[in-house]
């Protein structure tokens, strides 16, 4: 642990300043996904950029309030690459909930 | 010796070193949310893939009517406020939630920040306001259950097949088996994929109490080492994501 032996008055200053500006995109998104919600009608586009904005929401949460993005490349990895098995489960299940939907 | 590690030999996967720069704890605690993160996905592509084998509403939005014969629209189904009945307000309790969650998300990294200058004052003032919006976000989702249960004043008029004839019938609500809002599986669906996350809001609300307790009981202080904080906000955030999936795939999209 790096920090653990910052004693002056400003130890952190640095990190509570990336902490809230990480809340207010957060914040910021999430208001910018309610304009849409009302505003487009649904369809492939609409679905893309909340799923987009899904995945930018995400990136801050898991890399900066969960730290990820600041940890070794190893660890990273580890996290990440597992994820691929949900986006093939992701697609695999898309295609079968269609061809259920054409066969009913 | 193979088996046996030389305690003075520095060497990366033989102990006394951390090779990823992580303590035992904290890596272990990545690798159950990477599997807390598989069982969500399941619940959330299996919504996906009995979403799309029903039809989609075609209609205007203004003129959607609950029907079990196709998906029905979140922002017509989640439209109801505490304290404000018979106002259409779209989205805007769920919206609420989000934002009471993602700001107790905030407080539990300052917590886990201050953790970190071993300032345990600050620590238990974030805390304890972690703590409060977790349990302000159960009560909301009780709220949201209780009425998703309940139902609207006029229900909606179902036919359904009872006993091997077609039976006319005003359902109110939804549970299990029947549902006023659309077919039955979106309601399995809510229930089970916020039942899962509120479950694990609970949990959360438990494990903060409990690093709250012994924040203040000196507990950190005496062991010299706060990272019990960031571990706990590990699994907090974690909890947070899957809000942030959960709002886009089921209420927005």
């Amino acid at each position: 642990m790096a920090h653990v032996h910052e004693h002056d008055e400003n130890a952190g200053a640095e990190q509570r300043k990336a902490i809230w500006r990480t809340f207010w995109i957060l914040l910021g998104i999430t208001a910018l996904e309610f304009a849409i919600a009302f505003t487009l009608n649904a369809g492939l586009l609409k679905t893309s950029i909340f799923v987009g904005m899904t995945i930018v929401k995400a990136f801050y949460i898991v890399g900066e309030f969960m730290h990820l993005k600041h940890e070794v490349k190893s660890l990273i990895w580890a996290i990440l690459i597992p994820c691929i098995f949900v986006v093939w489960l992701l697609i695999a299940l898309m295609r079968e909930g269609g061809s259920i939907f054409d066969l009913r | 010796m193979a088996a046996t590690a030389q305690p003075n030999v520095k060497n990366v996967w033989l102990g006394g070193v951390e090779p990823m720069k992580a303590s035992y704890g904290k890596l272990m605690m990545w690798f159950f949310l990477i599997s807390d993160t598989f069982t969500f996905s399941a619940l959330l592509v299996s919504y996906g893939l009995v979403r799309y084998s029903y039809p989609a509403y075609a209609g205007k939005v203004v003129d959607f009517v609950s029907s079990p014969t196709y998906w029905p629209i979140p922002e017509k189904v989640f439209d109801a406020m505490p304290f404000l009945h018979g106002v259409h307000a779209p989205l805007v309790f769920v919206g609420i939630m989000t934002f009471i969650l993602i700001f107790s998300s905030v407080t539990m990294v300052l917590a886990v920040e201050a953790g970190h200058r071993m300032d345990r004052p600050a620590v238990e003032k974030y805390m304890l306001w972690t703590l409060l919006g977790g349990a302000t976000f159960l009560g909301c989702q009780a709220w949201e259950w209780t009425h998703f249960i309940h139902g609207t004043d006029g229900g909606t008029l179902i036919k359904e097949i009872v006993d091997g004839s077609w039976v006319s019938k005003t359902v109110f609500g939804a549970n299990l088996t029947e549902n006023q809002y659309g077919p039955p599986a979106f309601a399995d669906f809510f229930f089970f994929i916020t039942g899962f996350h509120g479950t694990h809001v609970f949990s959360g609300v438990v494990l903060n109490y409990l690093i709250f307790y012994r924040t203040s009981t000196g507990f950190y202080d005496r062991r010299g080492s706060y990272e019990m904080v960031e571990k706990v906000g590990l699994y907090w955030h974690f909890v947070d994501l899957v809000w942030v999936f959960v709002f886009t795939f089921f209420y927005l999209v």
